[in-house]
């Protein structure tokens, strides 16, 4: 058995040789194949080996609360309603737990008026969130208020259910 | 103020192109509207005129027609401008004045126009030009010439050799485009599949400032034209927007957001030394420099809606410009600062405006609903903005009097943000 072991050792080694043209890889690659024969033939067989699983970071979760991460706003209005609050509270909960994660607030318009007004009202939205998750305790740090004004449609049309879609601000990680 | 970003580097990455536009979509022109008083001009076929590539003839009748302030008298046979004029012949044809020229190639390669203006009225020579470029130069030969005529005849500098620059988006390609006044000669300066607005041309006509949204956010650039070399103006934390030049070309203004809301700022070209202009609690932004470079035309919503307003350079108390309507906004100067040209809101519209800043009278020169981003001709005589024709984005272009009017549309997809290039040497 440990024959064979070695001969398939030495067709990989081989194998390996021929495909890699870098010796410094193939040097590396058989102590890590052999590495796990150590692990996984415990001279105690009452010796427990503990396992823990990865934690779940929970901006991964597509079921999660932190997967919402638009905030819409009235017409002309520059305030976070009532209803879009605990998207906030959860972000910036989320961010005050997680100092090492930044986010980007993008505020958009909907498309009338000019570009560069919009823009200027698209961050109004934006310092809103902004503002909203300091007051949550969010640092400084961690945020980014910016603005795309009119010229990332989400929805596309010119129409009142367009135009609600478009006031709105995105939180990106 | 004192995180000054002075990143200057040479992009070498694919995106940016410069030069030789390949197949592009050609601009389509379209006169809608003529001037009042016509000049009755006779521009005759250049002698030899097939030796260039296009006909010198025919671009400098295009040009003067688009103009809207000549009427063009038939000269059916070429005239050499060495040639004796028969004065009271074309003054009997109805012309004022006759453009006669020949062009000869030379041993070089290269071509020699010569041209002559004469007025038929007092019977003699009013101008003359003789040139001689490589043939890819023709284009700017013949709108050299019709700038001589337009300027000997109606006192006027002529601006059909200055370009253009404006952005088209066609599916999630954005381009920054670099075309002649006449739409012609189409130069891509700039591909992304991010948004590009507020192109502003240099005052030498050798750079174009704008914003672009390929680093997820707005990002002020400078782009030479002929270098690619492109420097980060402005890249504070918030969104850096709407860049404008001073006059002498040394430095910018711009909008930020750093303080925590939309502001007016003025920056070195090459990102040094910002400093906050305005000093307002709502938006400011927009900012144009004056003819004089002494004071700043903005945006702010210091009274509610967007109103346009005056300050000086240097800051302090700001005096409100716009008083028709509650919603106006993207002002612009004429080159004598004379004229502000803007667009307001009227009736749900969005439509251009003049205002003379003398007298305080308001001019609406569009009829349209959904006008953007106005920008004089370097002669002051015209203003061309964004609209739209259709569905899609265009662009226009109106005499400052509104009586003559120009479409620019392409084949396919939207174009808009117009900045319309300076005089050049």
């Amino acid at each position: 058995m440990s024959n064979f072991k070695s001969l398939a050792f030495i067709a990989a080694t081989a194998a390996l040789l021929s495909a890699c043209s870098t010796p410094v890889k193939v040097a590396e690659t058989p102590v890590v194949e052999r590495a796990p024969e150590k692990v996984v033939a415990p001279v105690d067989t009452r010796q427990v080996q503990p396992v823990t699983t990865a934690s779940v970071d929970p901006l991964d979760d597509p079921k999660g609360v932190l997967a919402n991460r638009s905030i819409y706003f009235d017409f002309d209005k520059y305030v976070v309603r009532e209803a879009d609050t605990p998207v906030v509270q959860n972000h910036a909960a989320y961010l005050v737990k997680t100092p090492s994660r930044k986010i980007l607030i993008q505020g958009n318009t909907d498309e009338r008026g000019g570009a560069e007004y919009n823009l200027a009202l698209g961050q109004k939205r934006a310092e809103a969130v902004r503002k909203s998750m300091a007051a949550l305790g969010v640092p400084e740090g961690q945020m980014e208020a910016v603005s795309l004004g009119k010229e990332k449609p989400k929805a596309q049309g010119s129409n009142e259910a367009a135009w609600a879609e478009n006031r709105r601000a995105d939180i990106v990680y | 103020m004192m995180t000054m970003k002075k990143m200057s580097y040479v992009v070498l990455c694919a995106s940016l192109m410069l030069g030789a536009a390949g197949a592009q979509a050609q601009l389509r022109v379209e006169i809608t509207g003529i001037g009042s008083n016509q000049i009755p001009v006779a521009v005759a076929s250049f002698v030899n005129e097939s030796a260039a590539p296009q006909s010198l003839s025919g671009i400098i009748k295009a040009d003067l027609a688009r103009s809207g302030v000549f009427k063009l008298i038939d000269a059916d046979a070429p005239v050499s401008e060495t040639a004796p004029v028969s004065y009271e012949q074309w003054k009997s044809r109805g012309a004022d004045a006759l453009a006669a020229g020949t062009v000869q190639s030379m041993a070089d390669g290269r071509l020699d126009v010569r041209y002559k203006l004469f007025d038929t009225i007092k019977g003699a020579q009013i101008s003359s030009m003789n040139n001689a470029a490589a043939p890819q130069f023709n284009r700017l030969l013949a709108h050299k010439i019709a700038d001589d005529i337009y300027e000997k005849l109606t006192g006027v500098k002529g601006a059909f050799a200055t370009r253009i620059a404006y952005v088209t988006q066609s599916g999630r390609e954005y381009r920054l485009e670099v075309a002649d006044a006449d739409g012609e000669g189409i130069q891509v300066a700039l591909r992304s599949n991010e948004p590009i607005i507020s192109p502003a041309w240099s005052p030498d006509g050798t750079k174009v400032a704008y914003v672009s949204f390929e680093k997820k956010k707005p990002i002020v650039y400078v782009q030479n034209l002929v270098t690619r070399q492109r420097t980060i103006v402005s890249n504070e934390k918030g969104s850096n927007s709407a860049p404008s030049w001073s006059p002498d070309g040394s430095r910018l203004a711009v909008a930020l957001s750093r303080d925590g809301h939309t502001q007016v700022y003025t920056v070195n070209a090459d990102g040094s030394g910002l400093r906050r202009v305005s000093n307002s609690s709502g938006i400011d932004t927009e900012p144009q420099f004056s003819a004089d470079g002494q004071s700043i035309y903005f945006t702010s919503d210091r009274s509610g809606g967007p109103q346009i307003y005056r300050m000086s350079v240097s800051g302090g108390e700001a005096k409100r410009v716009t008083f028709g309507g509650s919603y106006n906004i993207s002002p612009r100067i004429s080159s004598d600062g004379k004229t502000l040209a803007y667009i307001s809101r009227r009736d749900g519209n969005f439509q251009l405006y003049a205002l003379d800043l003398a007298s305080g009278q308001e001019l609406r020169l569009s009829d349209t609903a959904n006008d953007e981003s106005p920008s004089f001709s370097p002669n002051g005589k015209y203003i061309m903005y964004a609209t739209e024709s259709g569905r899609r984005k265009s662009l226009a272009v109106v005499s400052v009097d509104g009586r003559v009017k120009q479409r620019l549309t392409t084949q396919a997809g939207n174009i808009k943000e117009p900045t319309w290039g300076p005089f050049m040497k």
